[in-house]
């Protein structure tokens, strides 16, 4: 394992300042780079990978049971009605509540459940299971002591510390792509706590689906919302895309701890 | 001191590893494109080394007999991938006794035009320095186009760390692009 600190400075609660160092892991799960940093004194513990690697475990564990590419996961099986619903993972049930609710906070910008021409309705909770997926990988950061961690999964962000760190978390600043020209950064958001996720159609063409239309949508633009929680962003991100003006109404009336940018 | 000799060792090795196998597999379009950055205040000297590199590989499918001026620089040509990683990592120890520059290559990224490769520079944590080590190069239209968009993305790069940024939000993107290229050189810098 290749090892480079870099150092961070950050100030205790006692003032003297201490000197944190860097390390990243990557590995390449449900088709996307995922990044785990983790800034602590001593980057090198062997703590820090343990959970590193349990973080990428628990991914791993995820794709096996959503991936819409594997004939074999949960989900596929479940469509292809290959098994029942009290034989697929616990957490499909879980997933289907977040996206219920997730329709009704959203007012149906957000919708997992599409009806196929054929009139066959279709339950696809991609939008969801990205940043589900990585708040729940992410636990595995929040019980190692000492350290903060960014943790990015194919451009979504989700951002922490593990115990006894919260009052000397330091800032991490997450440029925010510009969606014309992919090169640029046209944003830097400085954070300590929370998530970032944005949504657009420059990386995959048009495939967030509008539910009013069932149409993929290929406007340019994309819109970024940072809040307190990934997995609310993600949605809030994919409704702000959907329609701009009803999901910045809607966010500032139900959600306003989840602010919106659109570039 | 004894971890960055460890450092630079895995990153000859790895550098020596990564140029024999694209000279193994790549050889019928070999694109090893070097632009130098303006303005960079480090590592003069694995800048040239690097481009010394870029401009060996590009060549070496065509050249085939060694009797040329520079034969004295590629003196034992048997493998020139070897030879020029050796020298792209003594031009980043030669800088490390002052500011610690390492040269770090981010992962082959394949997209549905080619291979995507990035190498950044980095010293005292930030980007100093990045070359695009591999594009797409395979018709008239690539060349056209990457000769003048890849000096373009080795500036950005160096700008989007010139702002210290640690990780990068954007669509959803796969296993292609450029910029995760970058983001790939970035995480290598810490790992």
């Amino acid at each position: 394992m290749i090892t480079a600190e870099i150092p961070v400075h950050r100030r205790t609660h006692t003032g003297t300042p201490s000197v944190l160092g860097r390390r990243a892991f990557v590995d390449q799960i449900m088709g996307m780079p995922i990044s785990i940093h983790v800034r602590a004194t001593e980057p090198a513990r062997p703590d820090i990978a343990a959970a590193a690697d349990r973080v990428f475990a628990h991914l791993r564990k995820v794709d096996e049971v959503f991936s819409t590419w594997r004939a074999d996961s949960d989900l596929l099986r479940l469509q292809h009605a290959e098994i029942g619903t009290d034989e697929v993972h616990p957490w499909l049930a879980e997933v289907v509540e977040i996206c219920l609710l997730a329709e009704e906070r959203t007012d149906g910008l957000f919708a997992a459940w599409r009806s196929r021409p054929g009139g066959r309705t279709v339950f696809d909770p991609t939008g969801v299971v990205k940043g589900w997926a990585v708040v729940g990988a992410a636990a595995h950061l929040e019980t190692v002591p000492e350290i903060a961690w960014c943790l990015g999964a194919g451009g979504d962000i989700a951002v922490g510390t593990g115990r006894r760190m919260h009052d000397a978390a330091p800032v991490w600043r997450i440029g925010i792509e510009d969606p014309r020209d992919r090169r640029r950064i046209a944003d830097v958001v400085s954070v300590t706590r929370g998530g970032i996720a944005t949504s657009g159609a420059a990386a995959r063409g048009a495939h967030v689906v509008d539910p009013a239309t069932g149409r993929g949508i290929s406007r340019p633009g994309s819109a970024t919302v940072i809040g307190p929680d990934l997995m609310w962003a993600d949605i809030w991100a994919t409704a702000a895309y959907v329609d701009p003006s009803a999901a910045a109404r809607l966010l500032e009336d139900r959600d306003p701890a989840y602010e919106l940018r659109r570039h | 001191m004894r971890r960055i000799t460890l450092w630079m060792l895995s990153t000859i090795s790895a550098l020596v590893l990564l140029f024999s196998y694209h000279t193994s597999t790549n050889a019928t379009s070999k694109t090893s494109i070097v632009a130098p950055q303006t303005g960079t205040d480090t590592a003069t000297a694995g800048a040239g080394t690097t481009s010394a590199a870029g401009t060996t590989s590009a060549t070496g499918s065509a050249v085939t007999t060694t009797d040329s001026s520079a034969g004295s620089s590629s003196s034992a040509s048997a493998s020139s991938g070897a030879a020029s990683s050796g020298a792209a990592s003594s031009g980043a120890a030669s800088s490390g006794t002052s500011t610690a520059a390492t040269t770090i290559d981010g992962d082959v990224v394949s997209t549905r035009y080619g291979n995507v490769q990035v190498q950044i520079t980095v010293a005292g944590g930030k980007i100093t320095h990045s070359v695009v080590l591999q594009v797409p190069w395979n018709n008239p239209k690539d060349q056209q186009i990457n000769s003048r968009a890849v000096p373009v993305l080795n500036a950005e790069a160096v700008d989007a760390q010139s702002a210290q940024i640690d990780m990068v939000s954007g669509a959803t993107y796969t296993s292609e692009a450029y910029l995760q290229s970058l983001q790939s050189a970035i995480d290598k810098a810490h790992l």
